[in-house]
């Protein structure tokens, strides 16, 4: 082995090095474009094209959002002020401020308890959302919020959320009192016990309830505005993640009838588009209904884009489910588990999880969807802008500027569900941490 | 061994399975099966892949249905009823090829989640039971864990916790060491005799000859849905009678 050296291998350190920052090109800021924009010729070519678009962009976009006039009357005090300057008309956003948001016909003394309701709709969603931060005890508020906010939106007398409540309880009651011996019995007594409580109540309510109550009635018709998509949304989404899952569910059920249920009626609501449900709901269904009989159209809209949404939301959840190996469904069933339990703590909060994705792509679409209403002359947001404010004189021919806005509040909203989807995703990961 | 553990088989019958038929569609899988195993027996079944041994012990807890004659567990006949079916599963544990543990839960909630929502056990006293026998599979440390971050014998050791915690008083495995590598048979394998020389009763299909030597006290061999010899494994392994044992021991034993 030594003779195989020719020279000496000893080597002893007699100085250490001291520890050296790497060269220039090697670190921060250099070396991330070096790698990322300007990693060979072709990059290169296309970082500096790159680079040329978003300064015409800036350019083009930048003085039109800064010159933009804030405060004025009507869009000829906007050209005048601007005098053939490039620049934004946003004043009609400041002046229609109030229709934007809460439509036309809202009275303006009451825009309060909307935005309370908008407020308050945080403090309800945090313990569904943040459900392992935040104590379950919460979760009482979020099962009030629904009859609160309607109180707070629509006003009227405040015993008839109340006994909206109160059938929901009942019907629990009942529920969980008979459940056990028969789940017929239980369901349909939980039905038979809210309707009883509803009449009940809506008799009482209609015989105590004062001329003036404390906060004034505001029909379903003066509702509009981004309050209207907002409504429609939180509404449609929330109702339609529980009917999704138990179509879902019922699609895979052993029971025929229920299955074939289930099945006829997710094929049929997806098989057609939602404007062709919003026009049976605006016009169709009155033929239905006895005459003289008034039922919301607000309703009417709600029950059309949560039976649409949910026909969605039960195939993503159907693909979660498929996508679950046997073995826990079997797991949960030789534990002695019976099939509400399985399904709860087990087969649900995987298959929801990796459905999540999906659930979040037609909240997302749904939200923006609440926008056709406009099309049967309700007035939310998009109705508003092509309605009432660009009809009127003053602000006839603004268009970048109101549908850039709208554009913008669906953004938000929209990116911040898409947001908290990813959170949960990751905070949901069990393995491999 | 065999001495002592042939004391603890009773007289009582824990299961009794008489003429029993299934099809899968119109395939024959299960065909007359008799059998009758007495509480504290440890019985393991063998045979080629397709023999229906997996199907006979996912008959005993009905997560597959027979569709001919009876099957009686723990003086409780099996029937189609779900409520009479949902007592014999707790009465039964189960352990699988694949675990099957429910990856959305900590082990330590695996093992006390059917304690907690089927026997309704008190939280506490479930998770003492938990650690209990997560101390007896030697892995309490992992009890906070996900069993994504557990190794595979770890994972079934946890599996075979969380059964017990139900106090099953029949035990059915359905080839607990076939996904695992070789260093890991052992440790569930240890966990088994422990189990065995507890006086569980025990079936097990596995293709663990050595641990069928060590402490099983009868071995049924099957074959195209029907048992075709069942034996005491010294019996069994030394003296086969039929033609087919002969030459499927000679294959899996040969190498």
């Amino acid at each position: 082995m030594s003779d195989m050296h020719q020279h000496s291998i000893r080597f002893v350190r007699e100085t250490m090095l001291p520890q050296a920052a790497p060269p220039v090109a090697e670190r921060g800021i250099v070396k991330w474009m070096r790698e990322n924009l300007f990693s060979n010729l072709a990059n290169s070519i296309l970082t500096l094209l790159a680079l040329l678009a978003v300064y015409y962009l800036a350019v083009e976009t930048l003085p039109w959002m800064l010159n933009g006039i804030w405060d004025a009357p009507s869009i000829r005090a906007c050209r005048e002020i601007l005098d053939g300057n490039v620049g934004g008309c946003f004043a009609v956003l400041t002046d229609r401020w109030n229709q934007l948001l809460f439509g036309f016909k809202y009275p303006s003394e009451e825009y309060w308890r909307p935005s309370l309701a908008f407020l308050l709709l945080f403090a309800a969603a945090a313990p569904v959302m943040f459900f392992k931060y935040l104590p379950g005890k919460l979760l009482i508020f979020t099962a009030i919020y629904p009859f609160l906010a309607y109180w707070l939106i629509w006003g009227g007398p405040f015993l008839a959320p109340v006994v909206a409540l109160l059938g929901f309880v009942a019907g629990y009651v009942v529920w969980n009192r008979f459940v056990t011996s028969s789940f017929a019995a239980g369901f349909f007594g939980a039905i038979a016990a809210a309707a009883v409580t509803w009449w009940l109540g809506g008799v009482i309510v209609d015989a105590v309830a004062p001329e003036n109550s404390l906060l004034p009635s505001v029909p379903s018709r003066d509702m509009g505005g981004f309050m209207l998509n907002m409504i429609l949304g939180v509404v449609c989404v929330s109702l339609s993640i529980p009917f999704g899952i138990a179509l879902a569910l019922g699609r895979q059920s052993s029971m025929p009838i229920i299955k074939w249920i289930c099945v006829i009626f997710i094929e049929f609501v997806r098989g057609v588009p939602l404007i062709t449900l919003l026009f049976v709901a605006n016009v169709v269904l009155a033929y239905f209904l006895p005459p003289g009989a008034t039922f919301d159209l607000i309703i009417r809209v709600i029950i059309m884009i949560t039976a649409f949404a949910s026909a969605y939301i039960a195939e993503v959840i159907r693909g979660g489910l498929a996508a679950l190996p046997r073995g826990q469904y079997e797991a949960a069933d030789s534990l002695g588990l019976d099939y509400p339990q399985a399904m709860r703590l087990i087969i649900l909060p995987q298959a929801l999880k990796i459905s999540i994705p999906g659930i979040v792509n037609v909240a997302v679409g749904l939200f923006k969807d609440t926008t056709l209403v406009s099309v049967i002359s309700m007035f939310d947001l998009v109705g508003m802008i092509r309605g009432p404010i660009l009809a009127s004189t003053d602000w006839n021919g603004v268009y970048w500027e109101l549908f850039g806005f709208a554009a913008l509040l669906f953004f938000v909203v929209c990116y911040g569900i898409s947001q908290y989807s990813q959170w949960l995703e990751r905070e949901l990961t069990t393995d491999h941490r | 061994m065999t001495e002592t553990a042939q004391m603890q088989i009773s007289d009582e019958i824990a299961i009794q399975i008489e003429n029993m038929n299934k099809w899968f569609g119109s395939f024959h899988v299960l065909r007359d099966i008799d059998l009758t195993v007495y509480k504290g027996e440890r019985i393991v079944i063998c045979g080629p892949s397709g023999s229906g041994k997996s199907t006979l012990i996912r008959c005993i807890n009905a997560l597959e249905e027979h569709q001919q004659g009876k099957i009686e567990v723990d003086g409780t006949l099996l029937s189609s009823d779900i409520k009479n079916i949902d007592t014999i599963r707790s009465e039964v544990g189960m352990v699988f090829q694949h675990f099957n543990l429910f990856p959305h839960l900590t082990i330590l909630e695996n093992c006390t989640l059917a304690p907690i929502w089927v026997r309704k056990t008190p939280k506490r006293e479930a998770e003492e039971t938990a650690m209990h026998f997560l101390e007896k599979v030697k892995i309490p440390e992992q009890a906070d864990k996900y069993p994504g971050q557990l190794s595979g014998g770890q994972q079934q050791r946890v599996a075979i916790a969380r059964s017990l915690c139900m106090r099953p008083r029949i035990m059915l495995f359905d080839e607990p060491t076939s996904a695992l590598d070789p260093e890991m048979i052992k440790e569930v394998l240890d966990t088994m005799i422990e189990l065995a020389e507890e006086g569980m009763t025990m079936l097990c299909v596995t293709h663990e000859m050595g641990f069928a030597q060590a402490v099983a006290n009868r071995v049924i061999f099957m074959d195209q849905g029907q048992i075709v010899e069942q034996n005491e494994p010294k019996e069994f392994f030394n003296n086969p009678k039929s033609e087919r044992t002969k030459l499927f021991l000679s294959q899996i034993l040969g190498h």
